[in-house]
């Protein structure tokens, strides 16, 4: 098993006791195979123990692990030492406060996510005697790529807008809102719409394409946004032009 | 929230987007090819004269030209935004008056066209 020494510069910010965050260089003997995550926890458990940051399942899938590597927002989990030549640097995601280290504060993010309601607000409501609600293939494929999307908000962390602007509502929330429109069992658009179809909502994005390029699950949010653009301006010409629709 | 009126100068960006992707390469190609000299007969500019003078046509034409202007006057608004500046409404009104200056630039030429 090939081995090497790696140089990691890893910003480190506790506000009890630092004035300015600043940056701590380790020396990692890794392997081959490695990814970021797995040097951050050999620095943690042989070198300094009082490094923190986020992390849980190792495989993509907790969406815990997302910080810049290198000036770009990643998942520790799935990035490669092996693909970084000189010194790698470790920063916590951008256009987030820093809780200590490589922590964020995600409060911003939760509360938006709550506001869209992500979750299905059933069309009509049956007895669980009366059966399942059942989808055809075809209706599946409208929202599942939008499920894929694992909460880890790399998405946030490259969008400029949401760096400019900080009460845009931001990819993962709306995708994960398109997600839960496009579901043939659901009827809650109407009620998601009050915040998507407002100023901050949607309308923020000016379709840069970052948020899609980040992401480690191909969700593509970029798509969905623009999708929900296209429906809330229909929403919009329908309500302006044939006032006897509204109810 | 309150709903958003972008989509009243978002729809026009769209539609002329969507437009222009497919016609402009077009317009390209044929205005090479009179260029050059190989237009085919039904596209010579006697034909195309007689074609724009038709009501109708006129009309599609002034949609057509306004969309597409809407269309980059926006994407140019977009990009001072994104480049930095952030004179938002300056910049929105000075790109959108272009287009519609434009558009009814063009639409009074139309007007004067008649059938030879």
């Amino acid at each position: 098993m090939s081995e090497r020494t790696v140089e990691l510069e890893v910003l480190r910010y506790n506000p009890e006791t630092d004035g300015e965050p600043h940056f701590q260089r380790y020396s990692v003997t890794c392997r081959e195979e490695w990814v970021v995550l797995d040097a951050l926890n050999h620095i943690k458990e042989t070198v300094d123990p009082t490094l923190s940051y986020r992390w849980s399942c190792h495989m993509a899938v907790c969406g815990s692990c997302g910080m810049m590597i290198d000036g770009e927002p990643k998942l520790a989990c799935k990035t490669f030492l092996r693909d970084y030549p000189g010194v790698i640097r470790v920063e916590p995601l951008a256009h987030f406060p820093v809780e200590r280290d490589l922590v964020t504060v995600i409060d911003d993010f939760i509360a938006k996510l709550t506001r869209v309601k992500p979750y299905l607000i059933p069309k009509e409501e049956k007895p669980v005697a009366a059966g399942e609600y059942r989808q055809t293939p075809a209706q599946l494929k409208r929202y599942k790529q939008f499920t894929l999307c694992i909460n880890c908000m790399l998405c946030y962390a490259a969008c400029p807008e949401y760096g400019i602007i900080p009460k845009f509502l931001g990819p993962a929330a709306i995708s994960l809102a398109h997600r839960w429109n496009q579901d043939s069992r659901d009827g809650g658009r109407a009620q998601r719409q009050e915040e998507i179809a407002a100023t901050e909502g949607v309308w923020e994005c000016s379709f840069t394409g970052a948020c899609s390029e980040v992401c480690p699950e191909h969700v593509d949010p970029a798509a969905a946004l623009q999708q929900v653009k296209i429906k809330s301006t229909v929403d919009w010409y329908l309500a302006h032009t044939m006032p006897w629709l509204n109810k | 929230m309150a709903t958003s009126n972008k989509p009243i100068v978002w729809g026009p960006f769209a539609a002329g987007g969507t437009l222009t992707a497919f016609l402009t390469p077009v317009l390209i190609l044929l205005t090479l090819l009179a260029g050059l000299g190989h237009a085919p007969d039904l596209l010579a500019y006697d034909a195309l004269r007689a074609f724009a003078a038709h009501g109708i046509v006129k009309l599609g034409l002034v949609v057509v030209i306004f969309l597409s202007l809407w269309s980059a006057a926006h994407r140019l608004r977009i990009t001072c935004y994104d480049l930095g500046l952030r004179a938002d409404t300056l910049v929105a009104t000075l790109v959108y008056a272009v287009a519609i200056a434009g558009t009814v630039a063009a639409a009074a030429y139309l007007l004067r066209l008649n059938p030879v």
